[in-house]
């Protein structure tokens, strides 16, 4: 693996020069300004606590429910940019021309592939990080509401991206750019409808529904470890207000458990083994 | 001394379509070997499989004896494709560093200074390869295919681009690489420019090696002309060794003999004629 220092360099001042990062940051700045502004306007217009028969936090649900939206955005932000890192990174870039030159140094295949993985999950790592923790801070600061656990949800939206990021370029050893963008939306899109199928599933209290969105889920992990998170977000609200945030925004929240991380791990390598094999054998 | 590049049977299938089939060519330490051949002839995917961007389907390729693709023959490399493509955000000093570094050169700015003077780019380090012309981006292609001192030089269509006196300057540069005992297999249609500068010559057909020798011994003898007061008097199968006879046969019959000439075929003539022989 000689040299994969100089292909994170080379992948990360790509991201730089061509300007990907700084159109990234502009919008994510103006997404957060966005998201500022609605929250603000949302706690204002909440009624506070009020004591009852259902004695539901307002301000707790708002917080969640917003922060739940947020993180729903930050993961599609973060599966964006994973994508159009890497989309073309070996069939798009080696129907350019650009990857032969790279290809033919004593530094081989697998150490490009593992450099253009450890440069676009690092990137997307500390991008939805950084947009998650926003995010807990506005909440926060506008609303009083801050999450149970702050660390355990930004690991799971972390977590997703590295395996979008994976299967990514997997596709791209197998597909050309546009081909490989489109396969990776559908592949997230199914994800979403996975989760929502669960959501229905739950609210009608039907197991076939169930049990087809947990086999899909975990068959696209980034949508399990996006519950997980979500689950994490809201696990110690307590009562109806608990009952309610639980329900989910968007997707629903589900407990995985630590078998999911295990599974994403070896997903991600099975992917990333894939790609590298796929690449080994490929004709340039 | 293993020989730069040496390949042995070379076979490459891409399903039913032969690209190569079984080719057997050998290129020596600093010897500087031109590779012809009609589009679609295979060239490009013989310099691939040395170059490891292609697998064959049979046979092997060897680069400074190491097995094709492997880490030691890659390292023993330059090359530049045909259809190249550096990143555009880059300048022509961050290319040079960013090969210098993958090939594990121990060059430095030196080296880069000393590459970018043999290209002729000495004025273009600072400038990003999005503005330099195709010209300018294929002299930066040789010379990053010169980076780290390779054992063997593998250039496809250097010169594509290239004006006349661009094209001056490729041939002054393959002259320079072979005074410092680089070898270089170079893939050119410029037939006037392989006979001006290889010392051997390669033609492929049909994924076949066809032709192989120096230019001289490929452009065989086309007959004698002798100008009398008749007129040109053309000897089509005469060589240089019949030219006594001939003008001792005229001047016996009473013509008057203002010039002999002794005609050489060209490398284009024996071209047409390899790949015509194989087209049969």
């Amino acid at each position: 693996m000689r040299g994969l220092g100089t292909v994170v360099g080379y992948a990360l001042r790509e991201s730089l020069r061509r300007r990907v990062l700084t159109v990234v940051c502009l919008l994510t700045a103006a997404f957060l300004g966005l998201y500022a502004w609605g929250a603000s306007a949302v706690f204002d217009e909440v009624a506070p606590p009020a004591g009852g028969l259902i004695a539901l936090d307002t301000q707790v649900l708002t917080g969640a429910t917003l922060l739940g939206m947020a993180m729903f955005v930050t993961l599609f932000l973060g599966v964006v940019l994973a994508v159009f890192l890497t989309l073309g990174a070996v069939r798009g870039d080696a129907e350019r021309g650009l990857l032969q030159p790279l290809v033919v140094r004593p530094v081989g295949r697998r150490t490009l592939l593992a450099g253009r993985f450890a440069a676009s999950a690092g990137v997307c790592v500390l991008y939805v990080v950084a947009v998650y923790a926003g995010a807990v801070v506005i909440t926060g600061l506008i609303g009083g509401f801050w999450p149970g656990s702050v660390v355990l949800p930004a690991f799971g939206l972390a977590g997703a991206v590295v395996v979008v990021v994976a299967l990514t370029l997997l596709g791209t050893t197998l597909l050309g750019t546009t081909a490989n963008g489109i396969a990776v939306f559908m592949l997230f899109g199914a994800g979403l409808t996975a989760g929502l199928l669960g959501q229905i599933g739950d609210a009608l209290s039907s197991p076939t529904l169930t049990n087809v969105s947990d086999i899909a889920v975990w068959a696209l992990p980034f949508e399990a470890l996006y519950q997980d998170a979500l689950f994490a977000l809201t696990a110690d609200i307590e009562g109806v207000t608990g009952v309610l945030v639980q329900l989910g925004p968007l997707g629903g929240a589900d407990d995985a458990g630590a078998l999911l991380w295990v599974w994403a791990g070896v997903y991600a390598l099975g992917a990333a083994l894939l790609g590298a094999r796929a690449f080994d054998r490929a004709d340039l | 001394m293993p020989p730069a590049l040496a390949t042995h049977e070379l076979c490459k299938r891409y399903g039913d379509r032969v690209a190569l089939d079984g080719v057997d060519l050998e290129v020596g330490p600093g010897e500087l070997v031109g590779l012809l051949g009609p589009n679609g002839a295979g060239k490009s995917t013989l310099v691939k499989i040395a170059c490891g961007l292609v697998h064959p389907s049979g046979g092997h390729a060897e680069v400074a004896g190491a097995p094709a693709g492997s880490p030691a023959a890659r390292a023993a490399l330059g090359y530049l494709a045909e259809l190249f493509r550096f990143p555009g955000w880059c300048t022509a000093d961050e290319l040079l560093g960013l090969h210098q570094r993958l090939a594990g050169s121990p060059g430095a700015s030196a080296e880069r200074a000393d590459l970018l003077e043999l290209v002729g780019l000495s004025d273009a380090a600072g400038r990003r390869v999005e503005q330099l012309s195709k010209g300018m981006q294929q002299r930066l292609g040789i010379a990053q295919a010169l980076v780290g001192q390779p054992a063997v030089v593998l250039l496809d269509e250097p010169t594509s681009a290239l004006d006349p006196a661009g094209r001056r300057a490729v041939r002054g540069m393959l002259e320079e690489l072979r005074r410092r005992g680089v070898a270089v297999l170079l893939n050119s249609h410029l037939l006037g420019e392989i006979e001006q500068v290889c010392d051997r010559v390669a033609i492929v057909a049909r994924g076949r090696l066809v032709a192989e020798g120096t230019p001289g011994e490929l452009g065989r003898p086309g007959g004698v002309e002798i100008e009398t007061a008749a007129g040109t008097r053309s000897f089509s199968d005469a060589g240089r060794e019949d030219v006594p006879a001939l003008v001792a046969g005229l001047v016996g019959k009473g013509e008057r003999i203002y010039a002999v000439r002794v005609v050489q075929g060209t490398l284009e003539d024996a071209y047409l004629r390899a790949i015509e022989e194989a087209q049969r």
